[in-house]
């Protein structure tokens, strides 16, 4: 199978989907890790991708995008965003309401 | 092989020559960059557009010869 095609199959088969450097639990990069901070505080359930563990991938993935670097983050087959982007949608309250129309669960951050 | 910042601004207005740029050099070693543009290019546009669109501009650069640049996108307040 091409990268193109694992690629697909994996935004087309999990919900929400983070290409990523490492692992969540072991994030090898902070831009990668800020995003995984952000699904883990607010408890989406989701599909990792270590491209450190292929180039094809690594480099695959910019290319199905176009968007020139990692990490990169997937709901329901749609590209969102990378870091920055996330950062700001979490901030603004706008990855909530994309998670919410989407209808994927997440725990709602408790306003203080 | 790192890339200075007036590099970054001036690709950038290449691409899009009304753009305001103000960047920041995070780490002093011309390879992580903070970049705050501003341009109409932006507007009516998706933030995930707007990246894309400054990405564009940088060509190949991104993610190789300049490895992050930390990205906020803004359209220009219109003047009341």
């Amino acid at each position: 199978m091409s990268a193109q095609e694992t690629i697909q199959q994996a935004v087309d088969s999990n919900d929400v989907v983070l290409f990523m450097k490492g692992t969540p639990k072991f994030p090898q990069c902070g831009f990668s890790s800020q995003v995984a901070q952000i699904l883990g505080y607010i408890e989406v359930p989701y599909h990792s991708v270590n491209v450190l563990e292929s180039d094809e991938i690594r480099n695959g993935i910019k290319e199905f995008s176009n968007w020139p670097t990692i990490p990169q983050l997937y709901v329901k087959g749609e590209f969102v965003g990378g870091c920055d982007i996330v950062r700001e949608m979490f901030q603004s309250g706008e990855l909530a309401a994309l998670l919410s129309e989407q209808s994927i669960p997440f725990k709602e951050p408790t306003k203080v | 092989m790192p890339m200075p910042a007036a590099e970054i601004e001036r690709l950038i207005k290449v691409a899009l020559p009304d753009a305001e740029v103000e960047i920041i050099d995070l780490a002093g070693d011309d390879d992580h960059f903070s970049a705050t543009v501003t341009s109409s290019a932006f507007t009516g546009k998706t933030k995930l557009k707007q990246h894309q669109l400054v990405y564009a501009a940088l060509g190949g650069h991104m993610g190789g010869t300049l490895h992050a640049l930390q990205l906020q996108t803004l359209t220009p307040k219109l003047e009341s």
